[in-house]
């Protein structure tokens, strides 16, 4: 008779709490999920609400006025009153004006012929030149429509009384634009590039990082510190693998984007490899000292996320680098990405020299040196 | 050798987890081909003086030798030529049994590596599953290769910890044959467990508890100076129920001590007098029986877990 009352329940609210307890107590003592949970909203929020600008003003700008009169004055300050552009050199060649946009160290170069003023007065209609980096097509895109307007509006307002015949029906002078590098525009001439960078830091990132946690959880790094091997063995031997790994992805990246989307190949492809080499370098270190900090492999790829969200965001790949404020710019600085980003670009699509690509270089090897001291020290020689 | 007639060498080695005293003021000497039973329950800080003993933890004071060398600064040396066998298996899953021999050989920078590998798995009979994964291997199988592997390098001193946990009776007894052989060679050993018949298999003991260590020397000695009594009591043709009967034994005067023994039952006093009388009067005209027993091993070291615990928690 007692077996009636047995029931077997379809759902028991007691066992289903005593889960839901478990899982509390569990994700208590779990810290590294717990920061996620908290630290990726508060991250992408910040990123995504102040740092990233889809519409990047204050770009660099040199500009090279050969024709010193008032009516250049006014459309340099009127440029300026735009907001996107940000005057920062003034140079008197052309080679000097290429240099620069080579560099990336100015987003464009506005020019003033000499014979500006005087073609303006003879209604010749004189041509003012804006040289544009088009690497990134999105940058420049808003920055050369403000021109434009901005530049109607000073025609309205300044050919006016003695000089209404100016602001006729046919414009007094043109703005004509040369967009460099990427004279169409094209998207994937710019993202094709930066995902190599992308993919290398996901995978080169990740994947070290699980290595050495991998020996941890299975115990097998007990069994390695009791054997004579070095650390810097451990660490560098370990590496190998996935530098060919990485190699193999760059590989398929250059084909396809070469093949598939036709993006230029203007510089040499030895190059390219190199930086390629010290870009993998950077990220492997990376990827050695995060695995030397988790506990698990979960926790590493926890880890490997924290790292991989601002390579993402704040180093030139998604958004414009030049439109985000300072301080984002500051930290997207100390992101390897960044540097590999211009530097493949810089390769890829402007065809530039070792020289050009020096200020690129030496933060990537400066940042791979620092974070394998870093690797070196975190790896336990020990079990204290 | 450098001199010293021990292998292992250490006094007054402490070691602290927080604010846990793990180790305990240990000292320690095992001499050349001397196999060495660490015995004492888990959590003992056996693992841990193990650890301290190859240069895997630093002893946060005493000071010690091993093979010779010191262990607070010449790690790298003792590391060359000690084989360490980890409680867990450590060795790599995803690699064969031969990539796994091979991969140690190297790190070991053994020269005559490929022929050191080969004449291993020939003698631990692993030559048959050489291309076998570690991962797949049942757990005899697994110890046979992780001895293989830390033997490899021809060390002077082997560190087991717990090797034969899981494994069964007969390959257990086959691995103890080893070590035996292995002694003979001048091969010494410090093995921790928990069996019973295999602490019996060591030259000496030491038994560990709470990070002390409360006795050592050989296992008659041990037994010896524990100066313990043991009766067994069994019941003809009585059925009583052992667990009543054990029950009701102890905390009588004399009994320190009552272990069930199949269908007898073994009653340990330190008071030899006291212990005789309360067992005399139990059975006085009842068909219960009663020897006088040597005391076992087993005896001893549940005696010296018991009091060792009550002492900790006073």
């Amino acid at each position: 008779m007692n077996n009636k009352s047995e029931t077997i329940e379809v759902f028991s609210f007691s066992r289903w709490w005593g889960v839901v307890l478990k899982e509390f107590l569990q994700l208590r003592r779990d810290r590294i999920t717990l920061i996620m949970i908290i630290g990726i909203p508060i991250m992408e929020l910040v990123l995504f609400g102040f740092a990233i600008n889809t519409d990047p003003k204050h770009q660099t700008t040199a500009v090279m006025v050969a024709d010193h009169s008032e009516f250049s004055r006014n459309i340099l300050s009127t440029l300026q009153n735009t907001d996107y552009f940000n005057i920062v050199k003034t140079v008197s060649s052309e080679v000097t004006a290429r240099e620069l946009l080579a560099k990336g160290e100015v987003q464009f170069v506005v020019s003033i012929p000499s014979d500006f003023s005087r073609k303006l007065l003879r209604e010749e209609h004189p041509a003012i030149l804006v040289e544009a980096d088009a690497t990134d097509p999105s940058a420049m895109g808003s920055a050369i429509n403000a021109l434009n307007q901005s530049i109607q509006k000073l025609i309205e307002k300044d050919f006016n009384g003695s000089l209404s015949y100016l602001s006729g029906a046919s414009p007094a002078f043109e703005v004509r634009v040369h967009r460099l590098y990427n004279p169409e525009g094209i998207t994937q001439y710019n993202i094709i590039p930066g995902l190599m960078g992308v993919i290398l830091t996901m995978t080169m990132v990740m994947m070290t990082g699980l290595a050495m946690t991998r020996e941890r959880e299975r115990g097998t790094m007990e069994n390695l510190l009791s054997t004579p091997v070095r650390p810097i063995e451990v660490i560098t031997g370990k590496i190998v693998p996935y530098i060919f790994i990485g190699l193999i992805q760059s590989t398929i990246i250059l084909i396809a984007g070469r093949f598939l989307f036709h993006v230029p190949f203007l510089g040499d492809i030895f190059k390219v490899y190199s930086a390629v080499l010290l870009f993998i370098a950077a990220n492997l270190t990376v990827g050695i000292t995060l695995s030397s900090l988790a506990q698990n492999q979960l926790q590493a790829v926890q880890l490997t996320f924290f790292y991989f969200l601002p390579s993402l965001l704040l180093t030139g790949f998604m958004f414009p680098f030049q439109g985000m404020p300072k301080w984002a710019q500051a930290i997207g600085s100390l992101f390897p990405m960044t540097y590999f980003n211009r530097l493949i670009r810089g390769i890829l699509l402007k065809g530039n020299v070792w020289i050009e690509l020096w200020p690129n270089i030496w933060p990537l090897i400066l940042f791979t040196t620092v974070v394998m001291v870093i690797a070196i020290k975190f790896y336990r020689r020990t079990l204290d | 050798m450098n001199g010293s007639e021990y292998v292992i060498d250490v006094s007054e080695i402490n070691k602290y987890f927080g604010d846990k005293h793990v180790v305990n003021n240990l000292s320690l000497k095992i001499k050349r081909g001397e196999i060495v039973g660490f015995l004492g329950p888990n959590g003992s800080g056996k693992t841990t003086s193990i650890r301290m003993m190859c240069g895997l933890l630093t002893p946060d004071s005493g000071v010690g030798r091993c093979l010779g060398f010191d262990i607070l600064t010449e790690r790298e040396q003792i590391k060359r030529r000690v084989g360490y066998m980890t409680q867990r298996f450590s060795y790599w899953d995803d690699l064969s049994i031969h990539e796994n021999l091979d991969f140690i050989a190297r790190i070991y920078g053994m020269k005559n590596r490929r022929e050191a590998v080969e004449r291993s798995l020939e003698t631990l009979g692993l030559t048959s599953r050489a291309k076998q994964l570690a991962g797949s291997l049942s757990g005899g199988w697994k110890q046979r290769l992780a001895l293989a592997a830390c033997m490899l390098h021809e060390p002077e001193l082997l560190l087991l910890d717990e090797p034969t946990a899981g494994v069964d009776p007969k390959a257990r007894r086959e691995f103890w044959e080893e070590l035996h052989h292995l002694a003979s060679r001048g091969i010494s050993v410090l093995v921790s467990t928990h069996y019973m018949d295999e602490a019996e298999r060591c030259h000496k003991l030491a038994y560990i508890s709470y990070g002390k260590l409360l006795a050592q020397g050989t296992a008659a000695e041990i037994i010896e100076n524990q100066k313990l009594f043991t009766w067994s009591l069994s019941f003809g043709k009585l059925t009583p129920d052992l667990a009543l009967v054990s029950e009701a034994l102890k905390g009588t005067p004399g009994v320190d001590q009552v272990i069930m023994f199949g269908t007898s039952l073994h009653v340990t006093g330190k008071d030899e007098a006291a212990l005789e009388r309360t067992l005399r009067q139990l059975t006085e005209g009842s068909a219960m029986r009663l020897e006088p027993l040597q005391t076992s091993l087993e005896d001893v070291f549940i005696h010296l877990m018991n009091t060792s615990s009550a002492d900790n928690f006073v």
